[in-house]
């Protein structure tokens, strides 16, 4: 069955079909509409779910972490300043190896406030040991959704996925849904190990641990991150099979011969490959690599693709300040390896949502291939 | 005690129940009570107010101190009402 659905409709649309026991949520502006869609949904008794109404999105991790402790399967979404808020909760997610599910959608974080998109949010909780993974398009963030849960509850580490907000989160957009009934056996019934409420085998989750155990406890948390890139794919190879689709850690679009390589994260890389489209017509060998998993991240795999090409430019719409932007930084990281390294450019876009144009991407791949000085790293800065 | 590694350990630092058995911590203490038994008057105050049950009775009379337990807040010793236990300094 194919909708027209937003990326945030997307998200309640693979929540309706997941069907998660507990949903605690808090609303912000770009996330508002799934929270609103579920909750329509839970009104309409379309679907048997607990909507908790909870008074901040600190308190929409705590009450997630509760009722997954509990033995439940928990979900919630979030962007931007509610992400920033349930921060100290991130952490508590994941050194309890909870396999909660979160929708973020990219939002700048403060100050100045704004609403738009960048990747500021889920980039600062890049080091809470959720996996992450970015959306391009609405129809990503629905099979996302849905990979991302049976990846928690096989790795026993939260997931969060993102979507550009507003670009990707409030554009109507077509999506080929997943029979019900084949999400469902999919998803499969959740069995936790390890839960409160089991009664004949009760246990104590978030002890207190000293500096005699903390250490060894967080090495299982490395070790989990690792083998998660490994079961990424396994469940991306079962997924592929009801969607047709490949879940591999990047989609490459026209990277195998490119001389000039672009990498971006979301909806960037759609406005990339229309620029590519129309280079390539003029027989420019430009390709891109777009990053899906984020974290864990596959250095080795990015650099295996990337090898060949003579100039990336990583496109970071984010920034870290005072230091290298993130996903320029993992590149770099990723190609330290190589003998031969490509030319590395970085650039830093939209942030606060500044829109990034065809003709901004096209003077960046004009500007390498034909060996023209960089006009600005930070692209449409005045 | 022997330390395990993290692959005998649990995930998550989960814990099973009755660990307060097993995690002996009189280490914890600086300074150890030690009563005068021949002064006790068996009131069992101290037996009432020791967080960590550490103080035992048998006929119902108090008997000894757990030192494998008793983390040495001297709490047995402030509220004696006969003034029969004392703190020494560990290790002395």
């Amino acid at each position: 069955m194919i909708k027209a659905l937003t990326g945030a409709e997307a998200v309640s649309e693979a929540m309706k079909q997941i069907e998660p026991d507990v949903v605690p949520v808090y609303p912000i502006t770009p996330q508002t509409e799934i929270a609103q869609g579920y909750a329509q949904l839970v009104a309409d008794g379309d679907v048997d779910s607990d909507i908790i109404r909870v008074e901040s999105e600190h308190s929409a991790m705590s009450a997630a972490i509760g009722a997954s402790a509990a033995g439940a399967r928990a979900m919630t979404a979030t962007s931007s300043a509610g992400l920033a808020y349930m921060w100290e909760m991130l952490g508590v997610a994941s050194g309890l190896r909870l396999p909660i599910v979160m929708a973020v959608v990219n939002r700048a974080l403060s100050a100045p406030i704004n609403i738009h998109c960048d990747h500021s949010d889920s980039m600062g909780a890049r080091d809470s040991s959720w996996i992450q993974i970015y959306s391009e398009t609405a129809q990503e963030v629905y099979e996302n959704m849905i990979l991302a849960l049976r990846l928690a509850e096989k790795t026993l580490l939260p997931v969060m996925i993102m979507q550009d907000g507003f670009i990707t989160s409030h554009c109507l957009q077509k999506v080929k849904l997943i029979d019900s009934p084949k999400v469902k056996k999919f998803i499969g019934i959740y069995k936790p190990k390890n839960y409160l409420l089991d009664v004949d085998h009760p246990i104590t989750m978030g002890s207190l641990e000293l500096f005699d155990y903390h250490f060894e406890t967080k090495y299982q948390q490395t070790l989990a991150m690792e083998n998660a890139k490994k079961i990424y794919l396994e469940i991306g190879k079962e997924l592929k099979k009801l969607t047709g689709n490949n879940y591999d850690f990047f989609e490459d679009y026209n990277l195998k011969d490119a001389d000039v390589v672009l990498i971006a994260l979301n909806s960037t890389a759609g406005t990339i490959k229309s620029v590519i489209d129309k280079l390539r017509k003029e027989k420019m060998k430009v390709g891109l690599l777009k990053p899906k998993l984020f974290r864990p991240f596959p250095y080795k795999e990015i650099a295996d693709a990337l090898k060949h090409a003579k100039k990336i430019a990583v496109l970071d719409r984010s920034e870290s300040y005072g230091a290298n932007p993130p996903l320029y930084s993992e590149i770099k990281n990723a190609l330290y390896d190589l003998d031969k390294k490509p030319e590395l450019h970085s650039f830093v876009y939209g942030l606060g949502g500044r829109d990034i144009l065809e003709s901004d991407i096209e003077e960046i791949f004009i500007s390498l291939l034909k060996n023209k000085p960089i006009k600005q790293t930070h692209v449409g800065l005045r | 005690m022997k330390l395990k590694t993290h692959k005998e350990m649990k995930i998550a630092a989960l814990a099973e129940p009755g660990t307060s058995v097993e995690n002996e911590t009189g280490s914890w203490r600086t300074f150890r009570p030690i009563p005068e038994k021949s002064k006790c008057i068996n009131c069992l105050t101290c037996y009432n107010v020791c967080p960590e049950n550490a103080i035992k009775i048998k006929n119902n009379k108090i008997d000894y101190i757990d030192y494998k337990f008793c983390k040495g807040c001297l709490i047995c010793v402030r509220e004696c009402p006969a003034h029969v236990i004392r703190a020494e300094k560990e290790g002395q």
